[in-house]
């Protein structure tokens, strides 16, 4: 039987079933290998905060390794001991804390009625509490985020920054050890005690990053919108938090 | 008995080389600027566009006699779409690093002109163990060169292979750095993927006249 393959009903019907034939194959694999996907996220968002924290598995002097996808679980759950989600003057502890959507908060937060919550990580390194802090922004193309370990002071302990499409060898050189490592020590306070957070400063003269107490760390060159995206993404994200810090004290 | 005809292995093996779809067709610079700067992801990119092509070709050979012309470039797309998805999907659940590195290339394939090149020229017009083949061949031909490139730009610009210092260490000066070698920096960057590639098209061309255009 030959079928008259250029009839507009044919055409139409042959759509039809094709987008139905073909939704339902990708429906159906997409709910299937979810669980999958989601535990790949979650290890991910792990890895991130002990790298942060400064929990890794760097050899080289410019790696950036992650703790293995099969350790990271107990690495994190035996290094983070508490989670908080802070919003406004309350603070719970929440073991699921660092699943919480930080972009969604974000849109939520347009809302001026809405107490946005804040998720904080607490661990101990060297005896020491560490709080890590996720941050989200916008880089050139897309958007870019990050976690930041700090002490009880707000002293940066470490950072790891991540993007969604900076240019490669420009704006994605924010996820490279030279530029984190930088930003070590850095003081989010100025001297004389006001929030100020940490500026990527073109012309800083500190190459070496010798002053802590600055509050700024080297750019990239040919990275200026990327750098002030995580310029602002740092100002705007951490101050935040410090109601809460002041509370430690 | 042979496994393949004269015939059928032509379809393999022409464009592994006389019909190469990058370097005799120009087809599909793009990725191949794009991701090649080491080896691992060359091979993975591959190895996707091989199942990509050689599955989409079978499927519109299966389809070619049913397919309504009208929309027949849409139907291409949607059955390319649908594979890329698929490879997308299967290595976030099982290679999650990858395909962050691979990121928006995977979505890429689709715009891969080889594959609707060969969709439109040949699985259109013949049975599915030939479009099999004449996917698998080109996308095999595709391959090559990628992996040929991927070699280069990470052994001459990060002097590294799937990640291993291969040359020593650069930093602490070991190895072929300890003699003064300095890996070149240019090699990493998407135009030098143009050089690695004009380079293959020039041996290829010098050792095989026919292929020079007048």
């Amino acid at each position: 039987m030959a079928i008259d393959t250029d009839k507009n009903s044919y055409t139409v019907i042959f759509a039809i079933v094709m987008v139905l034939v073909v939704g339902s194959i990708l429906a159906g694999l997409a709910q299937g290998l979810k669980p999958l996907v989601k535990a790949n996220e979650r290890f991910e968002k792990q890895q991130n905060i002990l790298y942060a924290m400064g929990i890794n598995a760097n050899e080289g002097p410019s790696d950036v390794e992650f703790i293995s996808t099969d350790k990271v679980e107990d690495v994190f759950n035996s290094t983070i001991t508490k989670q908080y989600i802070i919003e406004g003057d309350k603070v719970t502890e929440d073991s699921e804390a660092y699943l919480l959507d930080v972009k969604k908060e974000e849109a939520l937060a347009k809302d001026p009625n809405y107490v946005r919550k804040l998720p904080l990580f607490e661990g101990v390194k060297d005896g020491n509490p560490i709080y890590v802090i996720p941050i989200r922004g916008k880089g050139l193309w897309d958007a870019i985020w990050g976690f930041v370990a700090v002490d009880k002071e707000m002293v940066v302990q470490g950072v790891f920054f991540d993007h969604a499409g900076e240019t490669p060898g420009l704006g994605s050189e924010i996820k490279q050890r030279y530029f984190m490592d930088d930003f070590e020590g850095e003081h989010l306070f100025n001297e004389s005690g006001a929030f100020e957070g940490i500026t990527v400063a073109k012309g800083n003269a500190d190459p070496k990053n010798e002053r802590k107490t600055d509050n700024a760390v080297d750019a990239i060159a040919g990275a200026t919108i990327t750098g002030d995206g995580v310029t602002a993404m740092i100002k705007k994200d951490l101050r935040m938090y410090v109601p809460y810090f002041k509370t430690l004290k | 008995m042979r496994l393949l005809s004269k015939k059928d292995s032509k379809l393999i093996m022409d464009p592994l080389a006389d019909n190469n779809p990058i370097t005799i067709q120009v087809l599909g610079i793009c990725s191949a600027l794009a991701i090649t700067a080491q080896l691992k992801p060359s091979i993975v990119m591959a190895v996707s566009v091989i199942f990509v092509m050689g599955a989409g070709n079978v499927v519109i050979s299966l389809m070619r006699n049913i397919i309504p012309s009208k929309i027949r470039i849409i139907v291409q797309l949607v059955v390319v779409a649908t594979l890329v998805i698929i490879v997308d999907q299967v290595l976030k659940a099982y290679a999650y690093s990858l395909s962050k590195e691979l990121s928006v290339f995977i979505g890429l394939i689709i715009t891969n002109c080889i594959i609707m090149g060969r969709f439109e020229a040949f699985a259109l017009a013949n049975g599915p163990w030939r479009s099999f083949l004449d996917g698998i061949g080109n996308a095999l031909g595709y391959g090559v060169i990628l992996i040929i490139v991927g070699f280069f730009r990470e052994l001459l610009g990060s002097g590294t292979l799937f990640g291993f210092k291969v040359l020593g260490d650069s930093v602490e000066k070991t190895g072929l750095y300890a003699i003064g070698y300095e890996n070149n920096g240019f090699m990493v960057l998407p135009p030098m993927a143009l050089i690695v590639v004009g380079i293959i098209i020039w041996v290829q061309r010098s050792r095989n006249k026919e292929l020079i255009e007048d």
